[in-house]
């Protein structure tokens, strides 16, 4: 009996773990198999990521670089929005923060369409990557201002700043030399966080998203309805490679930060 | 550098008058110190030098005959020490020293010139390329004090220096502060509310009580002068004696004390170094506990009058609980003073 109760944890978590794993490995050998449905028997080849380069590189480059602009313009804003409310808490910085992660509870399908019917008639905007990148900023902002808020909640920024100010630093320098640095764990966590988001963005991405604008998991779907199996999957392991390491990445800055906020 | 304040009040939004009008001068090198109980406006005097906080409107701060009262903080070149240091996290001990001489945009060889010279006078060199947060209190402190004393300010602010450092520590810093503030013979203005703190380090203190000034001067003249029950209580912890006075003769419980003058309407406070134990004394009293405190004895004393009355006696022997003594007080020890005025 004793040893059912300490196998049995153990048992549940492989199962688990099986669970979790098994389909994405498969789908990983579909991308590497010659023909999937005579299996590995039918050999190994990189033809097929050969070809998911050849029909979607437009939507990997246009998924980074929409992330790097997301990125910035939340570095931008997201910051010293942060700061903002991190200097003046209050209950009208707790009702702006609520704001600012409303995006967060609203399913993207609802607020691409509401973007859609505020801008959608805009000439030019509506078919430009910029379009998607609004969505994507609303998106991923709140993380951002999550992040770096909490860093700077846990340290006295008030008297930081005091001190500086007091030794002559305007509020340009102390916003460069002192907020910012001590905001570092913070924002590095919020920015591979929102990188990561909008990477795998989807569910607004699919609505904003033309035949021309296909970011990276828009050109899944596409290649899932579209190509053969063995080239979507072949598209799935390009994704994995990518995100893959971005997702370690941010879960070292969280934890990073998470130990200053402690 | 001279310290002129004029009508400095400060009233929050929500309507507390933290500050009463207030004027004040400090001379060239002096140290200041504002003392008072928690709450007395002696911070908020202190950060309305500084620039931190913004005084009522008619109020005039002016540093050596300059106007600075509509100064931001950064432009008073003030140095001060936080209560908490608020040394920052991401500079190592010769970078915070550094930064307001960076600031001032000095040459770089001057910078680190300067940093040396201050490193070196705050005894700081085996800690300079430190991290903040491998430093000790004691350690941090110093390096604060250092910090705000590199670009030489034209007055120092210290806000509770002391306080953030165990008990013992603080002794000893308290007097290493003393001296350093004198090497440096800076202008310093010094925020406690610890009056031992006050008297070993100022040359002149103001005690601060419910948003102003109750008296200022030097702390033997506040120890022997005090202006009202509040600083005799605050300033070497003068206790009310309870009693009834009738023109020049105190009314106790256990006896009669007679005073300098009539002082019908006033009270009388003493010190329990004063009280003496007297076998031809005119009170009566009974000992109720002893502690050995090394240097002396403190005793509680009941009967004397309706409360318990503390005394210290010094020397080889004392009372057991129990004894009944009889005990004295010089006249010149009584202090007669206005009843307070209630708050």
């Amino acid at each position: 009996m004793r040893h059912v109760t300490r196998h049995l944890p153990l048992a549940v978590t492989l199962l688990a773990c099986a669970f979790l794993l098994i389909p994405i490995i498969q789908s990983i050998l579909a991308g590497l198999t010659v023909n999937y449905f005579r299996g590995l028997s039918s050999g190994l080849t990189l033809k097929w990521i050969g070809q998911v380069w050849e029909l979607y590189s437009d939507s990997i480059f246009l998924s980074i670089g929409l992330a790097m602009a997301c990125l910035a313009v939340t570095l931008v804003l997201g910051v010293p929005a942060a700061y903002v409310l991190a200097r003046n808490p209050g209950r009208t910085s707790r009702v702006l923060e609520e704001f600012i992660s409303l995006p967060l509870a609203i399913p993207g399908l609802a607020l691409a369409l509401a973007l859609l019917q505020l801008y959608g008639t805009v000439q030019g905007f509506r078919t430009s990557w910029t379009f998607i990148l609004v969505g994507h900023v609303l998106y991923t902002l709140p993380f951002m201002v999550r992040s770096v808020l909490s860093v700077l909640a846990a340290i006295d920024l008030k008297t930081l700043e005091e001190g500086a100010a007091s030794l002559g630093a305007s509020p340009v320098r102390r916003f460069i030399d002192i907020v910012v640095p001590n905001a570092m764990p913070g924002i590095l966590a919020g920015a591979l966080t929102v990188v990561t988001l909008s990477i795998g963005e989807f569910n607004l991405t699919w609505m904003l998203h033309t035949p021309y604008l296909k970011t990276l998991p828009v050109g899944l779907a596409d290649s899932y309805a579209s190509m053969r199996l063995e080239v979507a999957s072949a598209y799935t392991l390009v994704f994995f490679v990518m995100i893959v390491p971005l997702l370690m990445a941010m879960q070292w800055a969280s934890a990073r930060a998470q130990r200053i906020t402690q | 550098m001279t310290l002129t304040l004029g009508n400095i009040a400060k009233t929050f939004p929500c309507g507390t008058r933290a500050l009463r009008p207030t004027d004040l001068e400090i001379e060239q090198g002096e140290i200041l110190s504002l003392l008072g109980p928690s709450g007395c406006g002696k911070s908020t005097l202190l950060r309305i030098i500084a620039g931190l906080e913004t005084p009522d409107p008619g109020a005039s701060i002016v540093f050596d005959g300059e106007d600075v009262t509509h100064q931001s903080v950064d432009r008073r070149k003030i140095g001060m020490v936080f209560q908490s240091y608020a040394l920052f996290p991401n500079m190592s001990v010769r970078g915070n020293i550094g930064y307001g001489l960076k600031m001032q945009k000095l040459p770089r060889a001057e910078i680190a010139a300067r940093v040396e010279e201050v490193i070196e006078l705050c005894r700081l060199e085996p800690y300079a390329d430190r991290a903040i947060t491998a430093l000790s209190g004691g350690q941090r402190q110093r390096v604060a004090l250092a910090r705000a004393m590199a670009p030489r300010p034209r007055v120092l602010l210290l806000d509770e220096p002391l306080s953030a450092l165990d008990a013992a520590l603080r002794g000893q810093l308290r007097d290493e502060l003393a001296l350093l503030l004198r090497e440096f013979g800076i202008t310093a203005i010094f925020v406690t509310h610890d009056q031992d703190e006050a008297m070993a380090i100022a040359d002149r203190v103001a005690v601060m009580s419910q948003g102003e000034v109750a008296q200022i001067g030097t702390p033997e003249a506040l120890y022997r002068n005090p202006a009202t029950g509040f600083v005799a209580r605050f300033v070497g912890d003068a206790m009310p004696l309870e009693g009834h006075i009738e023109r020049e003769t105190l009314h106790l419980q256990g006896g009669m004390l007679g005073l300098p003058r009539a002082s019908d309407g006033q009270q009388v406070l003493v010190r329990a170094e004063d009280i003496r134990i007297d076998p031809q004394g005119p009170i009566a009293a009974r000992v109720e506990t002893v502690t050995f405190l090394g240097t002396h004895y403190r005793i509680a004393l009941s009967g004397a009058m309706t409360g318990p009355l503390f005394m210290l006696h010094a020397g080889f022997s004392a009372p057991k609980p129990g004894d009944k003594v009889r005990i004295s007080i010089p006249p010149e020890a009584l202090l007669v003073l206005p009843l307070d005025t209630a708050a």
